[in-house]
């Protein structure tokens, strides 16, 4: 898969909103899911089930499809999403988050007992415009 | 409640309500702890852990399952690689005799397992009684039929030249289920397996891990050991080292689509053939029509609506999608709230409950979450919108009341699979924009079409790009009727005697009967 790209400067910094954030609690679920197994990275899943959650992987484990769409970083974390999935995201801001619960899927826990979660927040139009078509 | 309240031998209480799993009475016997069934045998788990099994009923824990790990998956590919010879050289009429037993002691026991299910799952128990127990004994009986009848071709290609075609068995596979319908989903994937000549490896979903192991303690003098194992325990754990094995043959899978694409990541990476299945946002179409009498098709095609509450909508064809013609929205809502007013929310074995409690926290979470983006969005919120507080030992369980939200096809409430009891509603104005909104979506597993005119209703049926199509009808799921998507909702089907083509490989043996060289050497 190809490198994330620098993730410092997506998390911060002026410039257009974020489409990816993390809550507090995520950013230090990842935090510490990073020391103990090294870098990770994030996929939106769809469809039935554990659909609609950001699914928590070592980085590499999901091969990241060419027509695949980085939202941005958290923690340092690239954040992907399917294309077609994407269409109807454009106008959402993706905020990672933590709740209890054993995570399903193949997908790493938000430490013991706790999985990751989607919450979403629709931009404002200005926010909209500011990020262009990507 | 004291013994004298309860009506003996049936595992109710004097109310009618079946007792819980494990109290005094019930149907259902519960140990403390369960282990994995691999090689016919009760196997703990490797490194000695289990985890809490929680019916979310009341939310509270009922016993522990294995907490496995990759050792303990090892070990169910070991019994099942000891089995494989034996069980794929297994006679058909002996192979058939196997798959209607396993149907035979679910049908004795069809009772406690539907409670045990609703249980596991906080599926009502009326649909466990009538549909998921009595759909999984017929799904096995059906694959006993389907492997005895099932031929291989020969082609004559000259005189003396003969193409034999044999079905074999593929060997090992692996086999991942949902934990929307625990017991049935396994059984559209281990029917086929086994009459197949296969053996597999089970993991059942982590949030319901308990009830394949009272079907497993039902069966595990009927089926050889090593041919059904079942190892339970967290996905990133025990299912990617399922999946991801070089020694499997097939894996099939049902669930949501970033583990579907690592599967067939994992099936690329070893070479093997995957089916996924991976959800829907299913349109149910009502056109005018059905309004045209006051009649017993209209109370069905009301039903028909309202069947979005069906296990609490956690269904991956869930018809959470309801189009309505313009000229009979409002009569037809009208008439379809009334109905969804009257949904009986409660304890999930009471048979009187209609909607029961969601299958995990994680769901309710997701749930909420979902209805708040829709109030983002505009969604009105026509019915519901919350979530429902019982009272009693019920005050904790994961219940949402069933809602209704009207908007438009591009909010994401009508784009995006919420897997609970809410229905996102619009209206069309022709037929046109009746198909255009219908497949308007990613996904392309169920659809609904209600009308009284059949020509339509064929058009309609070809015009939607679903892998199935509902017409009149909705939520039938019998053995021998296709079932698996088009779009992003899946690869492969389910469900139906081709299943046999899936989980079989095709040997030829190209036969000359002629003594004449070819005369080239």
């Amino acid at each position: 898969m190809p490198d994330p790209p620098d993730p410092i400067a997506q998390d911060e910094g002026p410039g257009p909103v974020p489409r990816a954030v993390a809550t507090t609690a995520a950013l230090e679920a990842i935090a510490r899911l990073v020391a103990e197994r090294g870098p990770v990275m994030f996929v939106q899943s769809a469809g039935c089930c554990d659909g609609s959650c950001p699914m928590c992987f070592d980085v590499g484990e999901f091969v990241v499809g060419n027509h695949d769409v980085l939202l941005g970083t958290v923690g340092g974390c690239p954040v992907y999403m399917d294309p077609r999935q994407f269409e109807t995201w454009r106008h959402v801001q993706l905020i990672v988050d933590v709740e209890p619960g054993e995570p399903e899927g193949f997908s790493h826990a938000a430490g013991p007992g706790r999985h990751f979660v989607a919450r979403s927040r629709v931009l404002t139009p200005q926010e909209e415009a500011g990020l262009g078509a990507g | 409640m004291t013994v004298t309240e309860r009506t003996a031998g049936t595992g109710m209480a004097a109310d009618g309500t079946y007792l819980a799993p494990g109290q005094p009475g019930s149907l259902v016997e519960v140990k403390s702890r369960y282990d994995n069934f691999i090689g016919g045998h009760w196997v703990p788990p490797s490194r000695g852990e289990y985890m809490q099994n929680i019916t979310p009923g009341t939310g509270h824990p009922f016993t522990e399952v294995a907490r496995s790990t990759a050792e303990d998956v090892d070990l169910a590919l070991d019994a099942a690689h000891a089995a494989k010879e034996r069980w794929g050289e297994t006679s058909l009429p002996e192979r058939a005799a196997v798959l209607n037993a396993i149907a035979d002691v679910i049908e004795k026991n069809l009772p406690m397992l539907a409670v045990a299910e609703s249980w596991e799952n906080g599926k009502p128990v009326r649909e466990t009684l009538a549909a998921d127990i009595p759909l999984a004994v017929d799904h096995f009986r059906y694959f006993a039929g389907a492997t005895r009848a099932l031929e291989g071709r020969l082609t004559e290609i000259d005189k003396d030249t003969v193409a034999y075609h044999f079905h074999e068995p593929l060997g090992v596979v692996a086999q991942i289920i949902p934990f929307n319908f625990p017991l049935l989903m396994a059984a559209w994937k281990i029917a086929p397996a086994l009459a197949g000549g296969n053996c597999t490896v089970v993991k059942p979903a982590s949030s319901t891990p308990w009830s394949i192991l009272k079907l497993a303690e039902l069966i595990e003098d009927i089926v050889p050991p090593g041919v059904v194992n079942i190892v339970t325990g967290p996905g990133n754990e025990i299912g990617k080292a399922l999946a991801s094995s070089p020694r499997i043959a097939k894996v099939g899978f049902t669930g949501e689509t970033v583990t579907g694409r690592l599967i067939m990541q994992y099936a690329a990476e070893n070479l093997i053939p995957s089916t996924v299945e991976l959800g829907g946002k299913s349109p149910n179409i009502f056109f005018p029509d059905v309004m045209e009498a006051d009649d017993e098709f209209l109370d069905k095609a009301v039903e028909g609506l309202v069947l979005y509450a069906f296990n609490k909508g956690e269904v991956c064809t869930c018809p959470s999608r309801a189009l309505v013609h313009r000229s009979i929205y409002d009569e037809f809502m009208a008439r379809s709230l009334d109905r969804i007013s009257r949904i009986v929310q409660g304890n999930p074995l009471d048979p009187a409950t209609m909607v029961g409690a969601q299958s995990s926290l994680q769901q309710l979470q997701k749930i909420s979450g979902y209805v708040d983006i829709g109030r983002q969005e505009g969604a009105e919120v026509l019915i519901g919108g919350d979530r429902a507080h019982l009272d009693g030992e019920l005050h904790d369980g994961y219940y949402y009341q069933p809602t209704v939200l009207e908007g438009h096809n591009q909010m994401r409430v009508f784009q995006e699979e919420i897997f609970g009891p809410v229905l996102a509603v619009t209206t069309f104005d022709d037929e046109a924009e009746a198909v255009h909104l219908a497949n308007d979506t990613l996904y392309g597993l169920g659809a609904g079409v209600w009308t009284r005119d059949g020509n339509l209703a064929y058009r309609m049926g070809r015009a939607i790009k679903a892998g199935r199509v509902w017409t009149n009808c909705y939520h039938l799921y019998p053995a021998g009727a296709a079932f698996g998507g088009y779009k992003i909702s899946g690869v492969g089907r389910e469900n139906h005697q081709m299943m046999l083509e899936h989980y079989t490989q095709t040997k030829n043996l190209l036969v000359s009967y002629s003594a004449k060289p070819l005369g080239l050497f």
